[in-house]
């Protein structure tokens, strides 16, 4: 038998690996990396509850979410290009020309 | 747990996956035969015919030679992943033979998801193919994976698509299931596979299928005249030759697929004693998965490949929107059907 | 037996997850992240969420993370520069900040009723979600193609070279 609960410390714990990755890492696809971690942590909490609330709705929100991810992933991907093809970098830090 | 390993049913399991895993081990090694000896016959040259009767005996020659040839790792190879590849490749390409039906009961497992986790497994198997080739750190097998994995991405959509058709009629995701509701008749003597009801979900998954499975007219990956040998080009021995297992293993995987979902799977004819019955459906179904393979081979032998860009367009602007008018045709006959 | 399968599979995830922000390469990281990924998916049978589980391998691992290995392909990236070093302390701060977040998340869990048993849920199979999909989800769903559609156009729009 397998509390729901594991399953939830479980998410949490990916959820907070991914949340440090997106603060530590510059490279920008390293962190769009980090933001599948994340989603896929939430996808994990959504599918325990909805095994304990015995409903299906949660497992419905977990293919929202990779709908989301698989849109987040193609912009994400094509703006990495655009920005590569004219700073030849992908370091967050070194595209800063919109900063004050 | 020792008790379920005396289990006839756990016996049971474990005497299918023997039959099935050989069975199909047996056949990849003579498909490279199949292969060499039917293109050989379309160019009008006897083949392999030196070892063994008809060169019966080639696949277990080429097999030791694969075994005794040096393995190589390029100096500014990635080890780790070079190594990996051919096994990441192989692996899937396996792995998908565990909920094929070959008949009747001769299936490992039947997943309520069956048709879904065969997509599931081969879509890993691209990651073989582009870690083969951006780890050999070498320009040839790096423009192969690259090709590869773009060709691959575009076919699978049109792929998964046309068999959205199916699934509409059969109602069912599992393979064993889909087989089953083909197996009436269509007023009274054609029998009722989805080839005819679905003659344009076949046509788009068997182009599909020949590109997933980097086959000509379609092999950019690998494409010998312009890339050497595409992804592979680094790669000898054993490791060689499991890239190329993978991609015979892959070609059985998708005729299988088509044999389960157009063409009725092991359907056919049954005639004769008790014993011949039980053995006849798994006949049929090898006998159609091998018309589909001849049909591969017969593809490589006469079609030029087309060009990279065409390629793309034929993939996004025609079977792409082609196998989306199917999917809204079909639901719309099946819902007034319905209603 | 499935408590031994829930822990090797969540220490994969854990470890593929930790080893995607530690490695330099992008590359690794993407791979990592595969493994991650189909660990997950392999919880997700153990919750008997068959269709998701497959569904996340399709989409993640043959789709989007295709995705990913090719553009990390195509920009031939060299080796993860490290970051600027301003703000320095705050590497400092992060890191007991993050483990008060992650204490303050399990012990709100903690208290959750959590013993309860995950083999007497529901059978998340393709037909409940699809029923579920097309009546009570339906203006979400279709929201969903719309928002696909959008991100189509947009990624074409960025990835042009001139417009």
């Amino acid at each position: 038998m397998i509390p729901v609960g594991w399953y939830l410390i479980l998410g949490a714990v990916l959820f907070l690996i991914g949340a440090l990755g997106f603060f530590i890492k510059r490279n920008m696809i390293a962190l769009l990396l980090s933001i599948e971690i994340m989603l896929n942590a939430v996808n994990l909490t959504f599918v325990a509850f909805s095994v304990q609330h015995a409903q299906i709705s949660g497992q419905v929100f977990v293919f929202f979410v990779l709908v989301v991810a698989a849109s987040e992933a193609a912009v994400g991907l094509a703006l990495v290009i655009a920005i590569f093809r004219n700073r030849e970098s992908l370091n967050v830090d070194r595209s800063n020309l919109l900063k004050w | 747990m020792i008790e379920y390993l005396m289990d006839s049913e756990f016996l049971l399991l474990l005497l299918k996956i023997i039959v099935i895993f050989g069975g199909v081990m047996g056949a990849l090694a003579y498909l490279t035969w199949l292969e060499r000896k039917v293109i050989a016959r379309v160019q009008m040259r006897p083949g392999p015919t030196r070892v063994g009767p008809f060169g019966l005996l080639q696949p277990i020659a080429d097999g030791l030679k694969f075994l005794f040839k040096e393995d190589v790792i390029p100096t500014n190879a990635n080890t780790f992943l070079y190594v990996a590849a051919p096994v990441v490749s192989l692996i899937p390409a396996l792995l998908s033979f565990s909920v094929i039906p070959f008949g009747p009961s001769l299936q490992i497992t039947d997943l309520g998801v069956g048709l879904l986790f065969i997509f599931a497994i081969t879509s890993l198997g691209v990651y073989g193919i582009v870690l083969g080739g951006w780890s050999s750190n070498s320009k040839y097998p790096l423009m192969g994976a690259m090709r590869s994995s773009a060709q691959m991405i575009s076919y699978e959509l049109s792929l998964t698509l046309s068999v959205v058709g199916v699934l509409l009629i059969a109602n069912t995701l599992s393979l064993a299931q889909i087989v089953v509701s083909q197996q009436r008749t269509l007023l009274g003597f054609i029998p009722r596979w989805n080839i005819f009801l679905q003659p344009v979900a076949f046509l788009v998954y068997v182009i599909s299928a020949v590109a997933e499975t980097n086959r000509l007219p379609f092999d950019f990956a690998e494409s010998e005249q312009e890339l050497v040998a595409g992804w592979h080009t680094e790669y000898s021995s054993l490791k060689f030759a499991m890239f190329m297992l993978a991609e015979y293993a892959n070609m059985v995987t998708v005729s299988a697929l088509a044999t389960i979902m157009f063409l009725g799977g092991w359907a056919g004819p049954m005639f004769g004693p008790a014993l011949l019955q039980t053995a006849l459906p798994t006949v049929w179904f090898v006998l159609k998965v091998g018309v589909f393979i001849f049909f591969y081979v017969l593809m490589r032998a006469t079609v030029p490949r087309l060009r990279y860009d065409q390629l793309m367009k034929f993939g996004w602007k025609f079977l792409l929107p082609l196998s989306l008018a199917n999917i809204v045709l079909t639901s719309l006959i099946v819902a007034i059907a319905a209603s | 037996m499935m408590q031994t399968i829930f822990f090797v599979f969540a220490a994969v995830a854990v470890g593929a997850a930790i080893n995607v922000l530690v490695q330099k390469h992008v590359m690794y990281s993407a791979l990592s992240l595969i493994l991650m990924l189909t660990a997950v998916s392999v919880l997700f049978i153990l919750l008997r969420a068959d269709f998701l589980a497959v569904i996340q391998v399709i989409i993640y691992a043959g789709a989007i993370m295709v995705l990913f290995v090719f553009v990390i392909m195509l920009l031939n990236l060299p080796q993860d520069e490290d970051g600027a070093d301003r703000l320095w302390w705050l590497k400092f701060l992060g890191i007991p900040l993050g483990l008060f977040f992650l204490f303050l998340v399990i012990a709100t869990l903690w208290n959750v009723e959590s013993s309860v048993d995950t083999r007497a849920g529901i059978s998340g199979s393709a037909g409940a979600i699809g029923h579920s999909l097309f009546t009570d989800f339906l203006l979400p769903f279709e929201a969903t193609s719309l928002l696909i559609l959008i991100a189509l156009m947009g990624a074409v729009v960025f990835a042009k070279k001139d417009l």
